[in-house]
């Protein structure tokens, strides 16, 4: 750590006011905070401070998506040669897995951060720590498939649309992960949706080698046809075609497990989540025998519990539901907030086809009536107390 | 006396000249500083329906500058005669009558873009923009003076159209007025595609607001003080 100390503090004078790199001090100033503990402190005031920090609680996600991000590589290899019909050692799957994920990891934080720190150069306000999470999300909800270029644009528009114009990281209305997938699926619905584009299986981007092989996700079959020949099993083990990241419950379990036990998702969003899931399944199991279409029918009468393990919901509720920053920020809202969340997924998954990701609509609605909930749980608490003053008033 | 009485009489008959600098200024600040789009934030509805592509755009514009001008000097030349009590429905009146000249037009010599247009020809009459420049200037100022002011109003109004409208033409389907400019360019060929969210109309309503970002970044008078 040495080395990286006086390499710092020999160019430090370059960056200060008056050096030849004065205007680009922000990126001097994230690269050595990232690598040591800041000495700044507070110039007026007493501040009881705990001793997480940003940075501390984004490297803590990060961790927390790595069991997620192992297992999608993997399946992606395992997918590709399954469909290949091909059987080959786990490290082999691994390995192909691992080539074609890691450059979509690196396209998503080289073009995330690169946005960032030009923001942070021109804006001259101190870069912070926000994408860290965002750019291991984005790849993580990305089909294989999808085209780096892709990957890269959706990134350029979660952080300037979805971030930087709100006044950045802590300011933002909407999660940035989220909003980089709602505009590549909305952009490029031909790469992010359908039964081609989850199985890698060729060179070309979105085109199968393998005729016939049905490569949709459980939500896609489902959506179309009304039924799915993927087992609950596979669903909650994650050995089925999705977006990389998303499949596995067992793995987005894992993250959950070190989210709640550091405190730093909210138990309340993911509880109230599944609660809100499991009300829409149970509601749409009982009015099943109501439905327009066989095909609706099929998909309403699919067990309650199967929709908190298809397709993104898990991950929805565990690493994007939870984002501090677009959640609501009362305990109340939360309940609220996280209930809706799931419940208005659940319902959108499966009365609208053409959306099977319904969940991550959802998350990115309730992310817009967040402000509200908590304008309105805030108010409550106002007209609650100012009754109790009155009462004992009188 | 008699002579001071004479030199303001004088100034009062003086003329102004017909593009005097304030004139002039009836014409640049609505495409600028108070563009009627993306500073008034009115005639939105328009600008997100009709800019997918380039051409009804611009039908759309040069429909908004001749109604916005025939409009405001019309009520302008009638502002005297008014009762002030019943002025809306007399604006509505001239608008509409010159909305339907509009459409009448539109329909006998362009039918297909007229078609693709639809009803948004017709809700020109409601058209903020129009209204609001008629209550706001036509009333209380001279024929002139009104057409120049309903020209730059139109002509911020159209600016803003169209530059959205050549995004997302450009973006959405790879074309300008209908001629295929990226195919020509060759970026297809490298697996460059278009993108669908531009079609939808948020990203018209995000195009708008970029525009408005630029513009004021660019021009600091507009930042509200807090």
């Amino acid at each position: 750590m040495n080395i990286f100390k006086n390499i710092l503090n020999s160019v430090k004078p370059h960056f200060e006011k008056g050096g030849k790199w004065e205007k680009l001090y922000p990126v001097y100033d994230g690269f050595a905070t990232f690598l040591f503990v800041p000495k700044h402190t507070t110039h007026s005031g007493a501040h009881i401070r705990d001793g997480i920090d940003l940075k501390r609680t984004m490297i803590t996600v990060v961790l927390a998506l790595v069991p997620a991000l192992l297992f999608g590589m993997w399946n992606v290899g395992y997918q590709h040669y399954k469909a290949l019909g091909e059987t080959v050692g786990f490290w082999d799957q691994f390995l192909f897995g691992a080539v074609k994920v890691l450059p979509m990891v690196v396209v998503s934080y080289a073009v995330g951060l690169g946005v960032e720190f030009a923001f942070c150069v021109i804006k001259k306000h101190q870069i912070n720590e926000g994408y860290l999470v965002t750019g291991m999300l984005i790849p993580l909800i990305m089909p294989v498939d999808i085209p780096l270029w892709m990957v890269a644009l959706s990134c350029i528009f979660a952080v300037v649309i979805g971030k930087e114009v709100f006044g950045g990281t802590g300011m933002n209305i909407l999660n940035p992960a989220l909003t980089a997938r709602a505009f590549a699926f909305f952009a490029y619905p031909t790469y992010m949706s359908g039964d081609k584009v989850w199985i890698n299986t060729s060179t070309q981007a979105g085109q199968s080698v393998v005729d016939g092989y049905s490569g949709a996700t459980a939500l896609g079959d489902l959506a179309v046809k009304g039924e799915t020949s993927l087992q609950p099993i596979d669903m909650f083990l994650g050995t089925i075609p999705g977006s990389i990241g998303e499949t596995s419950t067992v793995a987005i379990l894992i993250g959950a497990v070190m989210l709640l036990w550091t405190g730093i998702g909210s138990w309340r969003i993911m509880l109230s989540a599944l609660l809100g899931g499991t009300a829409m399944g149970l509601i749409f199991n009982w009015f099943a025998p109501y439905a327009i279409s066989p095909e609706q029918q099929a998909f309403m009468a699919v067990p309650f519990w199967q929709h908190l393990i298809m397709g993104g919901f898990a991950f929805g509720v565990v690493f994007m539901a939870t984002d501090p920053v677009s959640a609501s920020q009362t305990f109340r809202g939360k309940w609220i907030y996280g209930f809706l969340a799931g419940f208005l997924g659940v319902m959108i998954r499966v009365f609208n086809p053409a959306y099977p990701e319904g969940i991550m609509l959802a998350i990115l609605f309730m992310n817009v009536m967040a402000p509200l909930i908590d304008h309105y749980v805030i108010e409550a608490n106002v007209k609650r107390r100012k009754k109790r003053l009155q009462v004992k008033v009188a | 006396m008699a002579e001071v009485t004479e030199t303001v009489e004088k100034q009062v008959k003086q003329r102004e000249p017909l593009f005097s600098k304030k004139n002039r200024k009836l014409i640049t600040d609505p495409l600028d500083d108070s563009n009627p789009i993306t500073v008034q934030v009115l005639g939105i509805c328009s600008a997100l329906a009709i800019t997918v592509k380039l051409y009804p755009a611009l039908v759309m514009s040069l429909s908004v500058i001749f109604v916005m001008g025939a409009g405001n000097v019309i009520i302008s030349l009638l502002r005297n005669l008014i009762p002030n009590r019943i002025r809306i429905i007399v604006q509505l009146v001239v608008v509409a009558s010159l909305v339907i000249l509009v459409d009448q037009v539109l329909k006998a010599f362009v039918y297909d873009i007229s078609k693709e247009l639809s009803v948004f020809v017709g809700l020109i009459i409601t058209n903020c923009i129009i209204m609001g420049r008629f209550e706001a200037f036509a009333l209380a100022n001279g024929p002139w003076k009104s057409f120049l002011d309903g020209m730059g109003n139109a002509f911020g109004y159209a600016w803003i159209l169209i530059a959205v409208a050549f995004f997302r033409e450009l973006l959405g389907s790879g074309t300008l007025f209908g001629y295929p400019v990226l195919e020509k360019i060759g970026v297809y060929s490298v697996g460059y595609e278009n993108n669908g969210l531009m079609l939808l109309p948020p990203m018209a309503l995000i195009t708008v607001g970029i525009i408005i970002w630029v513009q004021r970044a660019r021009n600091t008078k507009l930042i509200e003080e807090n």
